[in-house]
C-alpha cells in the first residue's frame, strides 16, 4: 500500500470537525496548499480504491431508532446456514463471526423497542438458536474518528 | 425524538457527502433546502450531540488494520464507568460500551474494540491496556473476527420494508 502525503493527511486529518462551510473542499484545499479541484480528485481516488466508504455521519446509538448486539452460539456445521438466515433481516448491519464459544455476532437496528423485539423472536424462530440481548447501556467513547500510523514500513 | 425533516437529511447524507465544489448546495436540493439550512442544520444536530461526527469514514481492512478483536470484560459495577472512561483514552480502541450480563450465560459488561495490523499487534495493545488500566485481577475474554458474513454502514428509515414474517 502506497500512500502519498496528502493522502495520508486526507484519510487521518478529516474523520472529525469536516469543514461545514459552502465550500468545504476548497477550505481543506487552503490548509494543504493544493487546489480544491485536486482535493477532490484525491478524495474520489480513495474513494475508488476502497480506501473510504464516504464522507459522513456517525450518528450516536439509540438516537433514530434502537439497536442493539446480539451474539448466538451456533454449531460450526450450521453455522453459515443461520448467518444467511440472518443477513436477510433488513435490520441487521454487521454480522460477523467470532473466535468464541458465542461464534455470531451481529448490530440490529429497528425503529423502536417493540419492532425490536419481534426481529429477536422472529430470528429465534427461524434458526431455532436463541439470541443473547446485549443492548448498550452506557456509551464511554469520545469518537476521535480512527488515527492510524499510515506508515508503509510498520 | 428527532424532527422528519433531520431525519430526511440524515438520511440523504447516508451515502456520503458529495465529491462537488458546493456539497450543501447540491444535497439540499432534493430536500428543498438552501445550502445555508443544510450546513446550520447539521452543525445544530453536531452541537446536540445526535451526531457524533461527521468527515472521512475510513476503511480499516483496506488500510492494512486488518485485524480487528472484541474485548470483552466483568467489571465490578461501582467501577465500569470509571473504567470504561480511561479505556476509551488509548488510541488504538475505537469502541467502549457497558452492555448487560446474563445470569449463567453471560458475565462480562464491558465491551470494547481494539483494531490492528495483525492478531500480535492486537494482543500488544491488549497488554498494554492491561497493565496501565490494572485490569489483570479481572476476568477479560478476547474474540477475534474470523468471517465478515454482512456490513454496512447503519441504514436509517429503511426499516419500513421490514423482512419480518
Amino acid at each position: 500500500m502506497l500512500l502519498t502525503a496528502l493522502q495520508k493527511n486526507l484519510l487521518n486529518n478529516y474523520q472529525q470537525d469536516f469543514p461545514l462551510s459552502p465550500r468545504p473542499y476548497l477550505e481543506i484545499a487552503t490548509t494543504l496548499g493544493i487546489t480544491e479541484d485536486e482535493v477532490l480528485a484525491l478524495f474520489k481516488d480513495l474513494s475508488t480504491q476502497g480506501f473510504i466508504s464516504r464522507i459522513g455521519l456517525v450518528i450516536q446509538p439509540n438516537t433514530i431508532g434502537v439497536s442493539t448486539l446480539v451474539a448466538m452460539k451456533i454449531p460450526a456445521p450450521q453455522l453459515h446456514k443461520v448467518a444467511n438466515i440472518i443477513n436477510q433481516f433488513s435490520e441487521v448491519n454487521h454480522n460477523y463471526q467470532r473466535e468464541h464459544e458465542f461464534n455470531l455476532w451481529f448490530v440490529l437496528i429497528a425503529n423502536d423497542p417493540p419492532h425490536l423485539n419481534q426481529v429477536l423472536i422472529s430470528i429465534e424462530k427461524q434458526t431455532g438458536f436463541k439470541p443473547l440481548n446485549l443492548p448498550l447501556l452506557d456509551d464511554y467513547f469520545i469518537n476521535l474518528g480512527f488515527q492510524m500510523a499510515l506508515d508503509d514500513k510498520s | 425524538m428527532i424532527n422528519p425533516e433531520d431525519l430526511e437529511l440524515i438520511i440523504a447524507l447516508q451515502h456520503g457527502l458529495p465529491l462537488v465544489s458546493r456539497p450543501y448546495a447540491e444535497l439540499g436540493k432534493s430536500l428543498g433546502l438552501s445550502e445555508q439550512d443544510v450546513i446550520q442544520r447539521l452543525q445544530y444536530l453536531k452541537q446536540q450531540g445526535l451526531i457524533k461526527r461527521l468527515g472521512v469514514i475510513v476503511k480499516h481492512k483496506k488500510l492494512g488494520y486488518a485485524a480487528n478483536a472484541m474485548v470483552v470484560f466483568d467489571i465490578p459495577d461501582q467501577q465500569v464507568a470509571q473504567m470504561g472512561q480511561r479505556i476509551s483514552q488509548f488510541e488504538f480502541i475505537n469502541l467502549c460500551y457497558r452492555r448487560p450480563r446474563h445470569d449463567k450465560l453471560w458475565s462480562y459488561n464491558l465491551f470494547c474494540m481494539i483494531h490492528g495490523k495483525n492478531r500480535d499487534m492486537v494482543l500488544k495493545q491488549l497488554q498494554t491496556l492491561i497493565e496501565q488500566c490494572a485490569l489483570s485481577s479481572y476476568q477479560y475474554d478476547i474474540l477475534f473476527s474470523q468471517h465478515c458474513f454482512k456490513q454496512r454502514g447503519a441504514l436509517y428509515g429503511t426499516q419500513k420494508n421490514s423482512s419480518l414474517k
